[in-house]
């Protein structure tokens, strides 16, 4: 095989993981302050997935520029989610914590199911099949444009968590929950804003990610998983973990792929988690809270 | 060894125990087909329920990968058969030891490794998606295409190689059921239940008063994955066909996970409980959208969505507690 191909895969696999990066970014965020693993995940991107294809199949209206509106419906929802109904299960032993965001999973892929039916359903735009040259190196345009956004919202999000006060009294509550709640932090309230930030951040990948990829009512459960490999390889709580995990896994699953057959892409994927597990549960960066 | 093992136990319990029995023998020659499947069922999750709540009830590993001994168990004895003609009683012998391994394997590379509470979790669900992938693609077994086994009408049954109608099934999986929850009332009366119990309530304090939990944890999940994989068997030869992508996948684990946890985590009637209360509720939704006229996938699992969020929410600790307590079935201290 020669090496163009290679590189063309490898970087197609790079650009693909930078989505998934940022979906996993949301799962990072949320466990990182407010301790809860969201096994609903996968399944709230496919929510934005749907909101964005229902936008286009309705208006017209192209993937990319579900962004910001997705990002700011699933806030809504995980926000509202947090205060109802999660935050009861802030103090529950871990296993109660994953079972009821268990239920919240079944329920939403399976409504999902009666709304939208098993089909897989996929968005046309003008660039689907566009592709640019550099040099021997061919992009696809979808894969370029989904990283380029990617980036762009992970960027917005770092700049959050860096210079606002908001941004900065949420790392402060990551960091000692009882000194934030000494200095007069409303803690119940941050801990909402960043489950809903965690969610925005799924829902701005699930908008990304309709330009290149079909949805169907059973690609939450996978993207689930998806994400908690992500995180783990990363470093759960570590938002640059979770970018460079994104970016190695769909490097190895892009590249298992070419090597053997595209069906056991997964097979690598897990195999690494296991890896991962075992010899460095902290991931690759290390086990900072934001 | 009777007496050791109902000391205890109320009059009440061993009574209501002892009619629940024969109306269970007694009740193939009652009902009809359909609901002898339905009955099935219940006995099903009932097992596989009792069997999960080895490792997570007793030793409080959460495992959300038993699809993956479900999966061993079921292309063990089935391979076995298909190309050998090996008979399920004999390849279940197998079938129990690969799972074991692996659950072995499982818990050692855990344990050593010190993966605990969500990514044990998380690990348990990568090996049982590692499984899926894998028998996916694996040729000998037919991969995705799947593997069936030989489907006749039969006269007669034939219980050595599994052969016949759902009454024998309905029998197998009944003794089944009895054996495992005898087994796990044997092992919460043993000193592995005492010191499993122990691990799941403070593993520190366990292993700071002299419990070796690493080899206790491994018993745990050795048993469990073990007693899964009859289940496997059963599966397989009840339904003839296997599928890598449904018997290993996740919402499988998911099922297994439903009975005892509606039921009661860690509790010996929690599983059967819960295994009746969520087929009952299935069938009275099914009974009530057939009457409405409504028939649309996905309403049934939005509806247990909800059952389990509830229950979560309001019940923690699962019906059995609650309804044993009413009753008066609560063992003597």
């Amino acid at each position: 095989m020669p090496i163009d191909i290679f590189l063309n895969v490898a970087v197609g696999g790079i650009l693909a993981g930078l989505v998934y990066g940022l979906m996993a970014l949301g799962l990072s965020v949320i466990f990182g302050v407010v301790r809860i693993v969201n096994f609903a995940h996968g399944e709230m991107m496919a929510m934005a997935m749907y909101l964005s294809l229902l936008a286009f199949g309705l208006f017209g209206i192209d993937p990319l520029l579900m962004i910001l509106p997705c990002a700011i419906i699933l806030f809504a929802f995980g926000y509202v989610l947090q205060r109802t109904l999660i935050n009861r299960f802030i103090t529950r032993p871990e296993h109660s914590q994953f079972l009821l965001m268990v239920a919240i999973a079944i329920i939403i892929t399976n409504v999902q199911l009666i709304v939208f039916g098993p089909d897989a359903r996929s968005v046309q735009t003008p660039y689907s099949f566009d592709s640019y040259q550099f040099g021997r190196l061919i992009v696809d345009a979808d894969k370029l444009y989904g990283a380029i956004a990617a980036l762009i919202v992970a960027a917005a999000l770092f700049a959050f968590f860096r210079f606002t006060k908001i941004g900065t009294a949420i790392r402060a509550c990551a960091d000692n929950y009882t000194g934030a709640q000494v200095v007069g932090l409303n803690v119940k309230r941050l801990y909402a804003l960043t489950f809903g930030l965690g969610c925005a951040c799924v829902g701005a990948s699930g908008a990304i990610l309709m330009i290149s990829t079909d949805v169907t009512p059973q690609f939450g459960p996978v993207a689930t998983l998806q994400a908690f490999v992500i995180v783990i390889t990363g470093g759960m709580g570590s938002m640059v973990g979770a970018l460079l995990g994104g970016v190695l896994i769909g490097l190895t699953a892009a590249m298992a792929g070419l090597l053997f057959t595209p069906s056991i892409k997964a097979m690598f994927v897990y195999g690494i988690l296991v890896l991962v597990l075992l010899f460095r549960p902290q991931g690759i960066i290390g086990k900072k809270t934001l | 060894m009777i007496g050791w093992l109902i000391s205890g136990l109320p009059r009440r319990a061993l009574i209501l125990g002892a009619i629940l029995l024969v109306v269970a023998v007694i009740a193939p020659a009652l009902v009809g087909d359909y609901l002898l499947t339905v009955l099935i069922l219940i006995l099903y999750f009932a097992y596989t329920g009792q069997a999960w709540n080895i490792m997570m009830g007793f030793a409080g590993q959460l495992s959300l990968g038993h699809a993956l001994f479900v999966g061993l168990g079921a292309y063990t004895t089935a391979t076995l058969f298909v190309y050998y003609g090996i008979p399920p009683w004999l390849g279940l012998f197998a079938a129990v030891a690969v799972s074991m391994a692996c659950g072995a394997l499982m818990g050692f590379l855990a344990f050593r490794f010190r993966v605990a509470g969500v990514y044990f979790t998380i690990l348990t669900i990568a090996f049982a998606e590692f499984a899926r992938t894998g028998f996916d693609n694996w040729g000998y077994v037919n991969g995705s295409a799947g593997l069936f086994l030989p489907v006749a009408q039969y006269t007669q049954n034939d219980l050595w190689r599994l052969r016949g109608q759902p009454a024998m099934f309905y029998y197998v999986l009944l003794a089944a059921t009895i054996v495992v929850f005898i087994g796990s009332r044997i092992i919460l009366k043993s000193r592995l239940g005492y010191y499993c119990l122990a691990i799941r309530e403070d593993e520190q304090a366990a292993r700071a008063s002299g419990v070796n939990t690493f080899r206790y944890k491994m018993y745990a999940v050795m048993i469990s994955a073990g007693m899964t994989s009859f289940a496997g068997m059963f599966y397989a030869f009840y339904y003839n066909n296997l599928f890598p992508e449904q018997i290993f996948n996740i919402s499988r684990s998911i099922e297994i996970i439903l009975a005892p946890l509606v039921g009661g985590v860690g509790t010996l009637g929690g599983p059967i409980l819960g295994a009746f209360v969520l087929e009952g509720l299935a069938e009275g939704l099914n009974v009530l959208l057939n009457a409405v006229g409504i028939d649309i996938p996905g309403i049934k699992q939005v509806f247990f969505g909800f059952v389990l969020l509830l229950v979560v929410i309001l019940l923690p600790e699962g019906i059995w507690p609650w309804v044993a307590r009413r009753l008066g079935l609560t063992e003597r201290r």
